[in-house]
């Protein structure tokens, strides 16, 4: 209670506990192929936010409207390691919502071209499974959790496919990308717009509106949390967004 | 899940069920249906039915989950097994476990749950069928619900969805719509302050698109406030 009272009397002076301006991000740091096991990895850490994300290959069978292209499946788990409140279990709300914001950014600015993923119309084609692991929470965990997603399918590799079965270890080609969404969240707290929140700074939040931005600055995706906005609001995180999205675009 | 390319949506600067651009579908709204709840709604957006029934404020238990300080809201948005083309598998899906924050989250700012420590509101809503548009058409009869059950509010809340079929803005996506447009974006607002308690997008839309379609949501939510009164006072006029 204390330390919330002590956030919010610094933003009163447009200050922050980590010394950082608003719309200023923590340190990014990337690795990309972390997991040689894995067909794509990478790892975001932002600030002390650390974020792991892994692409698997699957061989699947397409939805039925859909017949000649590859399914895309998102998945994300707060594993208990990552913070004391989280728990073992099912996935939390917190981490279904977070799975299904990061999946949006990358399904609805058709970054992957799953057409090309099709081996047999109607029966064949491959999975991509995206699986978002969070082993350190502080914060801002849709952001860091998008960009290691997109950082994974940049550098992931289609295994051979022989007589039926996958082929670990031998790869045809590269993962077709022709899109990249940056996702970024902006938050309101009394009436000032900040980006990247830590864990203490999101305790305060009145409200934040999550945004995928496209290189041609198209939007993909919006999820809004937290309290109401109103369209001034909504109007200025979205600048914001299309903004802090051409900075982080450049770690690509 | 996915899309179907190329499908003609707009024809002749019409709807495939006829509609124009900003138009709705025929609207319907009825408040106390479930007589066992303190508050319940029904309303139907063209062929989309969904009923909210609002139990409490009741006290939450187990303990462990109560704030000391408010009432906790829960919500739970749940599709009938028959609502849709092919059977919903009954269970709460990821789509489903979603949907239920969001719309407990657009209704929540228009209560006053300091009032009402370590209780629960319970938001229970069942889509009976499914035709596009379904969170919307939940929340206004959650709005409509949460008034039955006397549950003091800041405001009605408005929800309509709005999006981008062949390039050209449209309210109210049927599941056709729904399923093939370009863009979709749900918006729930409060009716008088007009903050918006829910906003989400998905497809491809510009800044200036989303601002446009904003404003167009606001016109047209207008005409859903003024049936959710009339239904409001249907319901204790009779």
């Amino acid at each position: 209670m204390l330390r919330a009272d002590y956030i919010l009397k610094l933003l009163e002076k447009n200050e922050r506990i980590d010394g950082r301006k608003l719309d200023e991000f923590r340190k990014i740091e990337i690795e990309r192929n972390i997991i040689e096991k894995a067909e794509g990895s990478a790892r975001v850490r932002i600030g002390k936010t650390d974020v792991i994300a892994g692409i698997k290959m699957e061989i699947e069978t397409p939805f039925p409207d859909t017949p000649n292209e590859g399914v895309l499946k998102t998945h994300a788990e707060f594993a208990p390691i990552a913070h004391p409140d989280f728990l073992p279990g099912p996935p939390s709300e917190d981490a279904t919502e977070l799975a299904r914001v990061v999946d949006r950014g990358i399904r609805e600015s058709n970054s992957i071209e799953l057409e090309k993923l099709c081996i047999l119309e109607g029966q064949k084609v491959w999975g991509v499974f995206i699986d978002i692991h969070i082993i350190n929470h502080d914060g801002n965990l849709i952001d860091a959790s998008s960009l290691a997603a997109l950082l994974a399918l940049m550098n992931t590799k289609i295994p051979k496919y022989e007589n039926d079965k996958i082929v670990r270890g031998e790869y045809v080609a590269k993962l077709p990308i022709s899109h990249y969404p940056i996702n970024v969240t902006v938050s309101k707290i009394m009436n000032k717009y900040l980006v990247d929140l830590n864990r203490e700074e999101e305790d305060v939040v009145d409200a934040w509106l999550s945004i995928a931005v496209r290189e041609d600055n198209y939007l993909c995706s919006m999820q809004k949390g937290g309290k109401g906005l109103n369209i001034k609001d909504v109007d200025e995180m979205i600048d914001l967004a299309i903004k802090k999205s051409k900075e982080l675009r450049k770690l690509l | 899940m996915g899309k179907i390319k190329g499908i003609e949506l707009l024809k002749n600067g019409k709807r495939l069920d006829g509609r124009m651009p900003l138009e709705m579908r025929e609207i319907e709204m009825k408040v106390g249906v479930i007589p066992n709840a303190n508050g319940s709604a029904m309303v139907r957006f063209g062929k989309t039915i969904a009923v909210a029934a609002v139990y409490g404020p009741r006290l939450l238990l187990p303990k462990h989950l109560q704030e000391n300080d408010r009432a906790v809201v829960q919500c739970r948005y749940n599709m009938a097994p028959f609502s849709t083309d092919e059977r919903v598998k009954p269970g709460p899906t990821r789509r489903e476990i979603e949907i239920s924050k969001v719309i407990r989250q657009a209704v929540e700012p228009v209560l006053f749950l300091e009032n009402y420590p370590k209780t629960t509101i319970d938001i229970f809503i069942e889509i009976l069928q499914a035709d596009g548009s379904t969170r919307v058409t939940s929340i206004n009869a959650t709005s409509l619900a949460l008034a039955d059950a006397g549950v003091p509010m800041k405001d009605l809340v408005v929800a309509l969805s709005g999006g981008k079929i062949n390039g050209t803005l449209i309210l109210d996506l049927n599941g056709l719509e729904d399923n093939n447009s370009e863009a979709d974006m749900p918006v729930a607002f409060t009716a008088n302050k007009k903050e918006i308690t829910l906003l989400q997008m998905d497809g491809e839309l510009t800044k200036e698109e989303i601002k446009k379609l904003l404003k167009e949501i606001f016109t047209a939510g207008e005409k859903i406030y003024q049936m959710q009164i009339k239904a409001l006072k249907d319901r204790y006029s009779e």
